[in-house]
């Protein structure tokens, strides 16, 4: 049997940060504050703590890594032999030398990319490899809201393992978030969905996806976008936000669509794709509805990564207008906590508040509560 | 592995057999037979004919069934071996399959039942020469009536799903006499109730809205007030729900359904906390079943034989299926004169054994044995929720701030998985290594790493007392070695399974000729 290769990408200086308060280590500048705040690296902790769970594998993987602090410190650390491929830039490491370490192992036939990291490390990799290769994150960041990271290091590890044993085969696409750090720092939070990669799955090792399912994810979102359809009229427009779980619709109708973006709808037909608040607006000649459903793991189904569904828009669409889907998975992942608003407009959010039929499958509904925080 | 005998020990040794079973159709050989059946005496076939021209063209076979062809040895000694690797309801203190009620059903019930008296009934027998088989399912109609306040039960459902669909086809008919079938396309149910009352109704066409919990884990009744319109057609919920959280606002539930219109149905499949206690029609249902086959002493597991005994009140009676049976002063008889019945659900009128012994069962207790039951069931539950809750670390209880659980508890492990990264699963792998059964809880999870336990009244102090110090043992052994017990089971038929092409339709099968037919598209 051929060796299974694995990869190991570790941000030597994730999570640094967090440490001395600083929420996030994006840009050179915070770096240097943080270091000259007493940072110590971390990263390569939590990259050990997943790699010793992979150790009994030794002898039946190949474990193919970035030089130095890196990877190659981690790997020897933990008794392995590595394969250690490309340079580094420079002393500090810096997101180009993530995103060369993905692309080249993808090239090189890499199984299961690991990397170690927060919401700026995932953002990096799927610059790189997007969809291409089932990948898992190893936590070190400081606040991560990007879905493709395992709860622990440890569960990292022995999610990883059993993926390449074979002894699980379930591959979710998980979101990948895109928070501001800086305006996180001023204590707003702001952010949308980046994008998605594709990561092993089974419960109980990922957090929010902590409960099992007995359908998959891909055919619950099928179930839903067929009960959306076939409730569709001709006398709406349908502006349907973004996540997979929406444009399972625009999948399902055949038409094009933009995966992170706004898109409109009539008559079955495709409108307009990416809009923003004004081409919304415009294009909207009668009555509307709005598809949304919940981006990231805290339930938000409003001011997350559909901004471009502004309060304007929602107004004009009426809170009746306001369609809420979701796979069961994600409802939950939430353990009855309420979806959430923040559209920005205090006022809206305190209307948009109450309790909502949320479509979960074919002919299936909820009624869950959505607030304001 | 060798095992000491240790009397002494907390927690009993125990060792699964393990053979290397082939499915029964991979045991086939052609041209084997179990029973060779003799042929045909003349003078009997020029009597009766040859029993297959009579058939019309279109319904003979052109090629016979692709049964497994296995001879009667062979046949008794594959299910023996299954069976040395299965942790049956006799065999374990079966407490760990909450909601289930796998209560001790009693062997004299059995023994009744196996009488040659009952299995050599036939149903097709006329009505004057069964007249005790029919006085029984009329007199445990009567006994159901009493228990649950409603007017008439029929017992053809073959289960609780079963029962369920009965319902919701007797909430369409009732709808559809009043002109409103069509409009009335949604059911209501909530969360934590048994999830076939969301499965059946969708079965029937029905549009499923599922009620969540609040934070004390009780249907939240402001979800109802939005969930009810003009398109409800009726409300299908557990109660006490699969965590024995009893809703007392129930009857506040039944009015708003009512109010617009829809009808009110009760599962109360599982009735062991309840029975004598509660009464369905006070709690303003409309109607509602019995499994026969949890709460009323017949076993319980595997599809059946079962009976979901379904009751009405009085303005849904003339809606049942048919046959009923009934009394006309002199003799018993199967009534086919019901109005608006659905028709069949089934074929004939009930598994005559089952009913045979729930109504053994109930003559045995009397209703204040009856009574006793549902209080010795909730006091077990209490006491293993008390010890649990003081004697195993990293478990839980959902919902805490409501105190109060009537029959059984919903538990987690999320401090465990917290702790030592051992989930519900591994605790169940690792139990079966003691002799003891324990499954996680119907999904959808939102009580993280979930388990449910239900005492029921069957076990003693002793039993209970032994099933927790082995699910003590096994958390001590995840706090000192998670590997341990991440790795069990050690003792067992079966190690880990692959649960993953459960969640694909290209993989699943639930037919040996399902599984021939994807089997050719599998890459492996």
């Amino acid at each position: 049997m051929r060796k299974k290769k694995v990869g190991l990408i570790v941000n030597p200086i994730a999570g640094m940060g967090g440490r001395v308060g600083l929420k996030g280590t994006d840009g050179l500048e915070t770096l240097k504050k943080a270091i000259e705040l007493g940072a110590k690296p971390w990263a390569e902790d939590r990259a050990k703590e997943a790699l010793k769970q992979l150790v009994h594998l030794k002898n039946k993987i190949e474990l193919i890594t970035y030089p130095k602090q890196m990877g190659e410190y981690t790997a020897i650390s933990c008794c392995f032999s590595p394969k250690v491929i490309g340079t580094l830039s420079g002393s500090m490491t810096a997101a180009e030398d993530t995103k060369r370490a993905a692309r080249e192992m993808r090239d090189l036939g890499v199984d299961l990319p690991l990397f170690v990291g927060g919401d700026g490390t995932a953002r990096d990799i799927y610059d790189a490899i997007d969809e291409d290769l089932v990948v898992l994150g190893i936590p070190a960041g400081v606040k991560i809201y990007s879905a493709v990271y395992a709860a622990t290091p440890t569960r990292a590890g022995e999610l990883a393992a059993l993926y390449l044993e074979g002894k699980i085969r379930e591959v979710i696409e998980a979101e990948v978030m895109d928070i501001d750090e800086e305006k996180f720092r001023e204590g707003k939070l702001s952010g949308g969905l980046y994008g998605y990669l594709r990561i092993p799955f089974q419960r109980g090792y990922l957090p929010g996806a902590k409960s099992p399912t007995s359908v998959s994810e891909r055919y619950n979102q099928e179930e839903i976008a067929a009960e959306v359809i076939e409730n569709m009229s001709d006398e709406y427009y349908y502006i349907i936000g973004p996540g997979t779980t929406t444009k399972a619709i625009m999948k399902r109708l055949n038409l094009d669509y933009c995966l992170l973006g706004v898109d409109l709808v009539y008559k079955k037909k495709l409108v307009g794709k990416d809009l923003n608040e004004a081409t919304l607006l415009e294009k909207i000649r009668k009555k509307a509805k709005i598809i949304v459903t919940s981006i990231g793991g805290q339930g938000y189904i409003f001011g997350r990564g559909n901004q471009q569904i502004s309060p304007r828009v929602i107004k004009e669409v009426g809170k009746d207008n306001i369609n809420i889907v979701a796979t069961k998975r994600k409802i939950e992942a939430l353990h009855g906590r309420p979806l959430l608003v923040d559209t920005g407009d205090e006022e809206l959010d305190k209307q948009l508040s109450g309790y909502y039929r949320v479509t979960v499958g074919y002919g299936e509904e909820i009624i869950y509560k959505v607030i304001y925080p | 592995m060798t095992m000491e005998t240790n009397r002494e020990a907390e927690v009993r040794g125990f060792h699964e057999a393990k053979w290397d079973e082939p499915i029964i159709f991979e045991l086939s050989r052609k041209g084997e037979r179990g029973i060779s059946i003799p042929e045909v005496e003349k003078e009997i076939e020029e009597y009766v004919g040859d029993g297959v021209s009579v058939l019309p063209e279109n319904m003979i076979r052109k090629k016979p069934p692709a049964l497994p062809e296995i001879a009667q040895p062979r046949v008794v000694r594959h299910y023996l071996r299954l069976s040395q690797e299965t942790l049956g309801a006799d065999i374990n203190v079966d407490i760990g399959q909450g909601t289930c009620t796998m209560k001790y059903n009693p062997k004299i019930n059995d023994v009744l039942a196996c009488s040659p008296k009952v299995t050599e009934l036939h149903p097709l027998q006329n009505e004057s020469t069964v007249q005790g088989a029919l006085e029984i399912m009329y007199k445990l109609d009567l006994f159901l009536r009493e228990i649950s306040g409603f007017s008439r039960f029929t017992f053809q459902p073959g289960g609780g799903s079963h029962a369920i669909f009965t319902v919701a086809s007797i909430i369409r008919a009732h709808h559809e006499l009043n002109g409103e079938g069509d409009k009335r396309d949604e059911i209501i149910t909530t969360l934590l109730s048994h999830p076939s009352n969301a499965a059946a109704p969708a079965v029937k066409g029905y549009k499923m809205i599922t009620i969540y919990p609040n934070e004390d884990g009780l249907p939240d009744i402001e979800a109802l007030k939005t969930a009810v319109s003009e398109r409800t057609a009726g409300l299908i919920v557990t109660n006490p729900e699969d965590t024995a959280i009893f809703n007392p606002r129930i009857a506040e539930f039944t009015k708003i359904v009512h109010e617009v219109g829809g009808l009110c149905a009760y599962d109360q499949a599982n009735a062991n906390g309840i029975i004598g206690i509660v009464r369905a029609v006070d709690c303003g249902f409309d109607l509602g079943f019995f499994n026969l086959h949890k709460t009323f002493s017949s076993p319980h597991g595997c599809g059946g034989p079962a009976v979901g005994a379904v009751g009405v009140t009085e303005k849904l009676v003339d809606f049942l299926p048919v046959p009923i049976v009934d009394f006309n002063g002199e003799k018993y008889y199967l009534n086919y004169n019901v109005p608006h019945t659905i028709g069949k659900v089934r074929e004939f009128y009930g598994v005559f054994p089952v009913a045979l012994r729930a109504y053994a069962w109930i003559r045995s207790l009397g209703a204040e044995g009856i009574k006793e039951v549902a209080r010795v069931a909730v006091l077990n539950n209490n006491y293993v929720m008390k010890k649990i809750l003081k004697e195993v670390k990293g478990a839980s209880v959902s919902f805490p701030k409501t105190k109060h659980r009537i029959e059984q508890v919903r538990y987690s492990w999320e401090q465990l998985m917290k702790d030592t990264g051992v989930t519900t699963e591994d605790v169940i792998r690792r139990m079966a290594d003691f002799g003891f059964h324990l499954w996680t809880s119907h999904h959808p999870w939102i009580v993280p790493q979930p388990f449910t336990i239900e005492p029921t009244e069957s076990y003693s102090k002793d039993e209970l007392d032994e099933y927790i110090a082995a699910l003590k043992k096994v958390t001590e052994e995840a706090y000192k070695n998670p590997k341990k017990v991440k790795n069990a089971p050690y003792r067992s038929a079966i190690h880990k399974i692959d649960p993953s092409p459960l969640n694909d339709p290209e993989k699943w099968a639930i037919t040996w000729r399902a599984y021939l037919k994807k089997r050719k598209n599998w890459d492996e």
